[in-house]
């Protein structure tokens, strides 16, 4: 008996030093941000005054509101089209019968095997003949055309469960499909909803490559963009970076801990995670 | 018979949307860049035909290909069997009935919410060689850490152990959910023939979660050919091109170079070579990978 007792106290030993791995690397890095200049560059863990002037900082830096506005404006814009787009196409291929359904859902999921790069340089050349360059509708506007093969497959896996007899029930009471998909399956699917958005959400806010491509104009930078560009100096100030880093992190680790479900119902199921 | 084409007409106009996405962002741009890949086109002037000249260029004269190429290789064959053995092993370890186990998974999954640019950013950091936070841990234990990111030696295994950090706890629990599915009787029986902790692992574990692990190494791996946003932003493909990633030098090529046919070229190659691994994993996989037919479903 008390051989296992010592058993599991080795493992909650294993599990906590491992947990260190995990989390030292946050707390050093919040613990950069908060430190004098003149302290970054030497070993001491703890800084010999707690303050805030990287952060201040930062604001000469970078346009920080203006980029910060970009950003949550994209990805509001995003979340939206996604979650709308997705749910109206999921509904069509889980909650409808109708002809070409299955041969056309072949092709969503062959698309989601299709690496971007192929797609990528075309693509760009579409948005430079539309004049769209330097403007924020080449990240927006294909947002709003399905929302991707993986959101549309998670949409209808969840539709799916929907009772076919509440369906056919709301058709014989004169509910149009539209009325249906709104009234019916969408609020029972608030938690694929909620998944499907957070998904977008950390995408659209950690996207760097389509903004590289597409807003090479300063005032049209996003977040992502400018820690990158941040990171690129010669001489990088690190305390300045990991506030910045911090401070993007924040409405991440925010959201993580109030949908902690929808996230992890969101990260096993898609594979790819960048 | 109209009840029926009532429904398609509904179901045409709710998938709408992904229709025209389809067709503009992707039929017909797959069409256009193998198009693109059999000219010299600059974006600015309008695509001239000539025929192989870009594969033929890249394949025979080309040696930032067979570069960028093995750098690639090489990150996803060191970084796919570390992820999936180590969450394996995370898994493993988590799925014991401890007090505050719970709490153990949360903290593990967390680094996985943190990607592109921001882990970039802070593993550049981390990775410092004189002040970063884990050099300065081995040298706590009196190790002299190596200079990562600046040694074309060190700086694949930097990025390495960067993803395994950001991944690891997500992957975990995966197989977690894929372990805790695998019905009991099944470790009893094995207890009952005097089986230990390595035939339990061995003989019921491994092959009930077999089909997980199959899907994660194709996506590990789809994922790991797709490196980019860590080299762009830590190394920009240095020192010494030893971190010029497959799709870096697509990226410099297409938008530093703007030449469009020679990075469409380029994007036809990986999507071939994803399809021959892929391919060629689906064919090791009959040895290894066992269906139950729905047992324990």
């Amino acid at each position: 008996m008390s051989g296992r007792r010592h058993q599991d106290y080795l493992i909650v030993g294993v599990m906590a030093a491992i947990a260190l791995f995990f989390l030292l690397p946050f707390v050093w890095i919040l613990l950069t941000s908060l430190k004098p200049e003149a302290e970054v560059f030497s070993r001491s863990l703890w800084p010999s005054a707690l303050q805030f002037d990287n952060y201040v900082r930062l604001l000469d830096k970078m346009p920080f509101w203006q980029y910060l506005r970009n950003s949550v404006l994209i990805t509001a814009i995003s979340v939206l089209g996604v979650v709308l787009s997705s749910s109206l196409v999921g509904y069509a291929f889980g909650c409808i019968e109708w002809r070409g359904r299955n041969f056309l859902f072949y092709f969503v999921i062959a698309t989601m095997m299709l690496p971007m790069q192929v797609t990528m340089i075309p693509i760009f050349v579409i948005f430079k003949e539309l004049g769209w360059l330097n403007t924020f509708k080449p990240l927006t506007v294909p947002m709003f055309l399905g929302g991707g093969a993986f959101n549309i497959f998670l949409m209808r896996q969840f539709f799916m469960t929907v009772p076919a007899s509440l369906l056919d029930a709301a058709r014989i009471d004169g509910c149009s499909e539209l009325g249906i998909w709104w009234r019916v399956v969408l609020p029972l699917a608030r938690p694929a909803l909620a998944t499907v958005a957070i998904l977008t959400f950390m995408f659209t806010w950690n996207d760097f490559l389509t903004p590289l491509i597409y807003l090479s104009d300063q005032a049209k930078g996003t977040l992502a963009l400018g820690l990158g560009q941040l990171a690129g100096q010669q001489q990088p100030e690190w305390a300045v970076l990991m506030a910045a880093s911090v401070l993007m992190m924040l409405p991440v680790i925010v959201l993580f801990f109030l949908f902690q479900k929808y996230f992890i119902q969101g990260f096993t199921m898609s594979g790819i995670k960048e | 018979m109209r009840a029926l084409n009532k429904n398609t007409v509904w179901g045409y106009l709710f998938a709408s949307p992904w229709i025209v996405g389809f067709l503009l962002f992707g039929l017909y741009p797959i069409l256009v860049s193998f198009w693109y890949s059999l000219c010299q086109y600059d974006v600015l002037r309008i695509p001239q035909y000539i025929g192989l000249r870009n594969y033929r260029e890249l394949l025979f004269e080309d040696h930032y290909f067979y570069t960028a190429v093995w750098n690639t290789l090489f990150y996803t064959l060191v970084r796919t069997p570390l992820v999936i053995v180590g969450s394996l092993l995370l898994a493993m370890l988590v799925s014991k009935a401890v007090r505050g186990v719970r709490l153990f998974r949360t903290i593990y999954f967390i680094p996985s919410i943190i990607s592109g640019v921001i882990l970039s950013v802070l593993w550049m950091w981390l990775l410092n060689p004189e002040y970063g936070l884990i050099n300065s841990t081995l040298q706590f234990f009196g190790l002299q850490g190596p200079l990562w990111l600046i040694d074309p030696r060190w700086s694949k295994p930097a990025i390495i152990l960067m993803s395994v950090w950001s991944l690891g706890g997500g992957r975990m629990l995966v197989f977690l959910a894929a372990i805790q599915n695998v019905p009991k009787h099944f470790y009893e029986a094995v207890e009952m023939d005097g089986g230990g902790w390595w035939a339990r692992f061995r003989h019921v574990t491994l092959p009930f979660i077999s089909p997980v692990l199959f899907l994660w190494f194709i996506f590990e791996i789809i994922g790991s050919l797709q490196v980019f946003v860590e080299a762009y932003v830590m190394t920009k493909g240095g020192p010494l091109n030893s971190t010029l990633f497959y799709n870096l030098y697509l990226y410099n090529k297409a938008f530093d170079d703007f030449d469009m046919g020679y990075a469409s070229a380029l994007a036809w190659l990986l999507f071939i070579l994803a399809g021959i691994i892929t391919l060629i994993q689906f064919r090791v996989s009959r040895k290894w990978v066992y269906y139950s037919g729905g047992v324990g479903k």
